[in-house]
């Protein structure tokens, strides 16, 4: 090997594996199953991992600063089914709207707050606040697990909508990636997450508004938990809150940490979110396609992911200051 | 004073009725001995969670009957969690208060087998509703899932018909649940018999919405011939339905499934066609087995786990053209009569 292919594998992130990756099985999809390059397939594909996709820019942005917010598919499933719930009841729509997004932005703050100013790690903020969010909507706001969308409501509206035959969902994702990177790349505030996940103690030392920016960044996730949460109900005409047992909430962690999102903090963007989706959306489709079961679906998007990690873990060895910075 | 006069009121109405009634009314004995079996018994509801419609159901049913009979009924809600429910039925067994009949709906075969058996050997019975699992509790009430997934399959190739490309896609719930195994076996009993009907597609769902949409997208775009897809619930055969919509399909793909016969989940999808044919369970006859069984066991006098009675709800598959006013119940309703108490 010369000098020159050695430099390409050393400058090979977990995000470049794992683009790799997506782009073999990609190849190995579209010459061995029939019907996987089809345009149809390939919006599908990118439609199934949309909301998914959505969840993890918010989740991104959290990471980023080092932070995490577990409590997003609970905000996501909750306030769609107490918005739902109003409206069957038959609370004005732009009120009940009201309600829900005032809960919305008051839990993101409340997250914030905790985090920011009381000092208490986040992944215990967050997981209580979910489970806060999940118990009291789900005890007091609302009846049943599965709350239908009223009929002709906009939420069912918005689910039929198609530009060029291609859902809306992939719009939405779309446009939120270009706006998320935008915020990140070439604003103040979005550049300063970068220090402040990087270096909190030196980016307050240096006049960064380190609080204020860490309050944001929870009240966006869970304003974008809203949207993901909003496009599920109009695909589904109904929102089950089910999905908070589930293991959404993992996937969303892994989009964003598989796409190489250090958890440390201060590293990644919406590219690596954007890989992760891409691999696993992927990756799920083919499996769907030459119809192996679930069981062994999970062995083998487990492997795969795993895979990844220990060749990054190979070409990338821990240096002096991940060593001494340590994860999560 | 307002004692004595109580007292001397309730003496003058027994000695009224003692002369008054007729003989062959205070003779019979069957009140008595069933007020004495069964009041102050406990009954306690373990379902998978108490957010759906047939735990709600049941429950509704089976309160009213109990507390009709001066019991008491409880329920416990481990939100889909199987630790949660092993718990709940854990601390109940342990308890002071300890319920003399335990209904519960199992997660899967296996889970909470021993603990059905501790309590049995605390003496309390164990009814199994809706999951059947490997364990001989004192009764099974609920569906035969094999004969389920025949009618579903049935219902199927009806809404094919014969010059159909005779394509059908299944939905699974998953690898674990009984009541998606024994109804995979049932489905393919009826296959096996009408050999030009094909299986083309089985994805899993895993019980959620958003990944039945997914795995039927994926399944019409391989196979947009398809004529019939059956989802093993109509927890989220939702979400196959609206892949078939997206893949604008509708009235061509012949959706099956199957659900506790709630109103909105299933007969006002029958009317506006999202689902083809459902196959409803007897919501109010089958708490009706359940209270039967409930009330025999607590008179039997039996120590709890000596027999084994299965109680199969009589199922069918209803499509729009037999859809009646009275086919479904109505949530909206038992909630609403429950407020008003």
């Amino acid at each position: 090997m010369n000098a020159i292919g050695w430099l390409n594998l050393r400058s090979l992130n977990q995000e470049g594996i794992v683009f790799a990756i997506a782009v073999v099985l990609f190849v190995a999809a579209a010459i061995g199953l029939p019907g996987f390059i089809d345009p149809n397939n390939l919006v599908a594909i990118v439609r199934s991992v949309s909301v998914l996709g959505i969840l993890a820019l918010g989740m991104a942005v959290v990471i980023i600063g080092r932070g995490i917010d577990l409590s997003a598919v609970a905000i996501m499933a909750m306030s769609v089914a107490w918005y739902l719930q109003l409206l069957n009841t038959g609370t004005p729509d732009g009120l009940a709207f009201a309600y829900v997004l005032s809960g919305v932005l008051a839990i993101g703050l409340l997250n914030g707050f905790l985090v920011a100013y009381a000092d208490v790690p986040a992944i215990f903020v967050t997981l209580a606040t979910g489970s806060f969010v999940f118990g009291y909507v789900r005890s007091q706001l609302i009846t049943q697990d599965a709350v239908p969308v009223p009929q002709g409501h906009w939420v069912e509206l918005l689910g039929g909508l198609r530009f060029l035959d291609i859902p809306i969902e992939v719009f939405v994702f779309a446009g939120l990636a270009f706006l998320f990177f935008l915020f990140l790349r070439y604003t103040k505030w979005g550049r300063y997450i970068y220090f402040a996940g990087d270096n909190p103690a030196a980016a307050r030392n240096i006049g960064i508004p380190v609080r204020p920016m860490l309050v944001l960044r929870y009240v966006l996730s869970a304003f974008v938990a809203l949207i993901a949460g909003l496009l599920t109900a109009a695909s589904l005409h109904s929102i089950n809150t089910r999905v908070v047992n589930s293991t959404l909430l993992y996937d969303i962690v892994l989009v964003a940490v598989i796409g190489g999102i250090g958890l440390s903090g201060g590293r990644g963007g919406v590219r690596n979110v954007l890989v992760g989706a891409a691999l696993i959306g992927i990756l799920l489709n083919a499996m769907t396609i030459i119809d192996i079961p679930l069981l062994y679906q999970n062995l083998i998007k487990a492997a795969i992911l795993l895979g990844a990690i220990i060749v990054d873990g190979i070409i990338n060895p821990r240096d002096e200051q991940t060593a001494q910075q340590g994860d999560i | 004073m307002k004692l004595i006069k109580t007292l001397m009121a309730a003496v003058t109405a027994l000695a009224v009725t003692a002369f008054v009634a007729p003989t062959f009314a205070a003779d019979d004995p069957g009140p008595a001995a069933y007020a004495q079996a069964l009041k102050g018994k406990r009954v306690m509801l373990v379902p998978l969670a108490m957010g759906f419609d047939l735990a709600q159901g049941w429950a509704h049913y089976l309160k009213k009957e109990v507390d009709a009979w001066g019991g008491t009924f409880e329920t416990r809600d481990p939100n889909w969690v199987v630790d949660a429910g092993a718990q709940a039925i854990t601390d109940a067994i342990s308890s002071d208060t300890r319920p003399d009949v335990l209904i519960i709906h199992a997660p899967d075969l296996n889970s909470y087998s021993k603990l059905m058996k501790k309590a049995q050997a605390a003496g309390t019975y164990v009814i199994l509703v809706d999951n059947p699992a490997n364990f001989p509790a004192d009764a099974f009430v609920g569906s035969d899932w094999d004969r389920l997934g025949q009618l579903e399959a049935e219902a199927a190739i009806k809404g094919c018909g014969p010059n159909s490309s005779k394509k059908i896609g299944l939905v699974q719930g998953d690898q674990a649940n009984s009541s998606s195994l024994y109804q995979y076996a049932g489905i393919m009993k009826v296959l096996d018999k009408n050999p030009d009907f094909k299986v083309v597609a089985k994805p899993d769902s895993n019980w959620d919405a958003t990944t039945s949409r997914n795995v039927t997208t994926t399944m019409l775009q391989q196979n947009p011939e398809i004529c019939s897809i059956i989802d093993f619930w109509d927890g989220d055969a939702t979400g196959a339905s609206a892949a078939i919509r997206d893949a604008k399909l509708d009235g061509k793909v012949f959706l099956v499934t199957t659900g506790g016969g709630e109103k909105a989940a299933d007969c006002d999808k029958l009317a506006d066609g999202t689902y083809g044919a459902v196959v409803m369970t007897d919501l109010a006859r089958q708490s009706g087995d359940m209270n039967a069984i409930i009330k025999f066991l607590l008179q039997s006098g039996q120590p709890a786990g000596t027999s084994h009675t299965y109680i199969y709800t009589l199922e069918k598959a209803t499509t729009k053209a037999d859809l009646k006013p009275d086919s479904c119940w109505d949530l909206k309703a038992l909630q609403a009569e429950a407020a008003a108490k």
